[in-house]
């Protein structure tokens, strides 16, 4: 009995750790005061002065756009790795292969971006391509960061499958293509949605990389919120918070049914 | 015939697209790591000259600068220390947490396992943000201290290392319990049973039994934390002060304020060479030795 008593503490209090800031920033996005600290009573105020606010609404909409494009290239090009490193055998050079699509997952995030924007400045004294950094050079830093963990999860998946499906399906005739768009995909679907969803939020939370490779008029949402809250506190940013807190758990959720739905 | 071609477009086409976007920025990284430096844009000279027949132009000063400059070994070291000490209170606050989810009835640590990682789909910014709410002056947890009469006036808890190491514990915290509860998981509850009927008490029990049972989680957890935290940028920025430098800051600065575009390429590339390159090795021989052992 002592040691379930013990075991309980140490979960709940677990939990609180976990969630304790981000309750704390929810009920203060419900202050009606000016000053985040001081409280004056519940009020939507900082929510609508949000939905006002042309700044975070046009960086919303950026972010999400990018998000979008970059999480379906990614999930594109992870599936074919996730799918050539354990279905293929013959892949030419196969450790600088493995190399590449595993070091984006351990590179801290300032170098990624530092050697994107000094690729983007080189590739523009060569071909005159891009000739300003912008939304194209954020979207293709995120696919390339994003693809490691799609690739990750994909190739999960497929060690995890049984290979005499698609084995079955070729004695009945089918050939290589019709195996893989009839069987193998639609078979790991849920997981490939996982990864979607997973390169989504990353590129919808990132700010390191996403600083280095902007430039004029793409002002992704978390550089926005950065710079609103660098120095200080902003009652927008906290209304902003809930909403998206409350927005990329649901993401979350979501991201755990299909991730796990092939587990039963 | 056709398999072949169809094999060729899916292993090459995200070759194209890592070589392209991943592997030559780093080469870039390299060069501009190894050029002279001068003022000018861009701020370094090529490292091929053709002016007076072909002539080879690199230096190793750019290296020789930051390796000789307490200011920039510091912070390294600054960084390491500091990701040692989060990994280590991630793993103290992590372990009990997998493990006593990981013992729990199988419907339950479901449920548990996403309550857990669920924080961390939230927006990293912002949970980093929330701290600057609870460690301010009249924040929350100074209202709590001053109440109980721990203190008798608020204390200065933001923008010091101590605040960096609590924003960076609370945000790492799930990359180290997932793998933890990962082996924990798979690991059979009756060991610890047959241990304490051999006789070895609680204590012998965790460092006899469970303990050597989780290294690989351990390893693999303590992993995931510590390379991005040495190379972290955000929370020192958000939450720290002047007291201690890190790396992530000193490369920014380097670049963006000082526009020493070589000094800042050695920086990354010293990073990677100390930092990521050994843990990719080690990943690559580990996975390569547990496949030919079957685990």
């Amino acid at each position: 009995m002592k040691s379930s008593l013990i075991k309980s503490t140490v979960i709940f209090l677990g939990l609180f750790f976990l969630y304790f800031p981000i309750l704390v920033l929810i009920f203060y996005s419900f202050n009606e005061n000016k000053r985040v600290m001081v409280w004056k009573g519940f009020s939507l105020r900082w929510y609508n002065e949000l939905f006002n606010n042309e700044q975070i609404i046009e960086a919303f909409i950026i972010s999400i756009k990018i998000a979008a494009l970059s999480a379906t290239f990614a999930t594109i090009l992870g599936v074919m790795i996730g799918y050539s490193l354990v279905r293929i055998r013959k892949i030419p050079f196969k450790s600088f292969y493995i190399f590449l699509s595993s070091t984006p997952l351990v590179l801290p995030e300032l170098i990624l971006g530092l050697s994107m924007l000094l690729f983007f400045i080189n590739l523009n004294n060569v071909i005159g391509f891009p000739s300003s950094r912008g939304q194209l050079t954020i979207f293709i830093s995120h696919v390339t960061f994003c693809i490691a963990f799609v690739a990750i999860i994909i190739q999960a998946r497929l060690t995890d499958f049984n290979k005499n499906i698609e084995e079955a399906a070729m004695d009945l005739g089918y050939n290589y293509t019709k195996v893989l768009y009839k069987i193998t995909l639609p078979i790991i679907l849920p997981s490939i949605i996982a990864g979607w969803l997973l390169a989504f939020t990353i590129s919808l939370d990132d700010l390191v990389v996403a600083s280095f490779t902007t430039g004029p008029g793409a002002n992704t949402l978390p550089i926005v919120v950065f710079s609103k809250v660098r120095l200080g506190l902003s009652p927008e940013v906290n209304a902003l918070s809930a909403i998206l807190m409350f927005a990329l758990i649901i993401i979350g959720l979501f991201y755990f049914y299909f991730n796990k739905k092939f587990k039963h | 015939m056709k398999n072949k071609l169809f094999e060729k477009y899916f292993v090459f086409s995200p070759y194209f697209w890592l070589v392209l976007f991943f592997f030559i920025p780093l080469a870039i990284i390299f060069k501009i790591s190894i050029s002279v430096s001068e003022w000018g844009m861009p701020p370094y000279q090529d490292i091929f000259l053709f002016d007076n027949g072909f002539k080879i132009n690199t230096t190793f000063e750019n290296y020789v600068y930051i390796f000789s400059d307490y200011y920039y070994i510091g912070s390294f070291v600054n960084s390491l220390i500091l990701a040692l000490i989060s990994t280590f209170f991630c793993l103290l606050i992590g372990f009990p947490l997998a493990f006593y989810i990981a013992t729990s009835n199988i419907r339950l640590r479901n449920i548990l396992l996403v309550l857990v990682v669920i924080p961390f789909w939230s927006s990293f910014l912002l949970r980093v943000y929330a701290w600057k709410i609870i460690l301010q002056n009249n924040g929350i947890l100074n209202v709590i201290l001053l109440n109980l009469g721990i203190t008798s006036e608020p204390l200065q808890l933001l923008y010091n290392q101590y605040a960096v190491i609590m924003g960076i514990v609370y945000t790492y915290l799930p990359l180290m319990i997932l793998p933890l509860y990962g082996y924990l998981n798979k690991f059979d509850l009756n060991l610890i049973e047959a241990s304490k009927d051999l006789g070895l008490n609680r204590i012998k029990t965790f460092f006899k039994v469970i303990l050597p049972l989780s290294v690989p989680g351990i390893v693999a957890g303590s992993l995931l934390v510590f390379i991005p935290v040495v190379g972290e940028f955000i929370i020192p920025e958000m939450l720290g002060g002047s007291d201690r430098l890190y790396y992530g800051k000193i490369l920014w600065e380097e670049f963006f304020v000082n526009r020493n575009w070589p000094g800042a390429s050695a920086l990354a590339f010293s990073g990677i060479i100390i930092l990521v390159l050994p843990i990719v090795i080690f990943q690559i021989l580990y996975s390569r030795w547990s496949q030919k052992n079957e685990i």
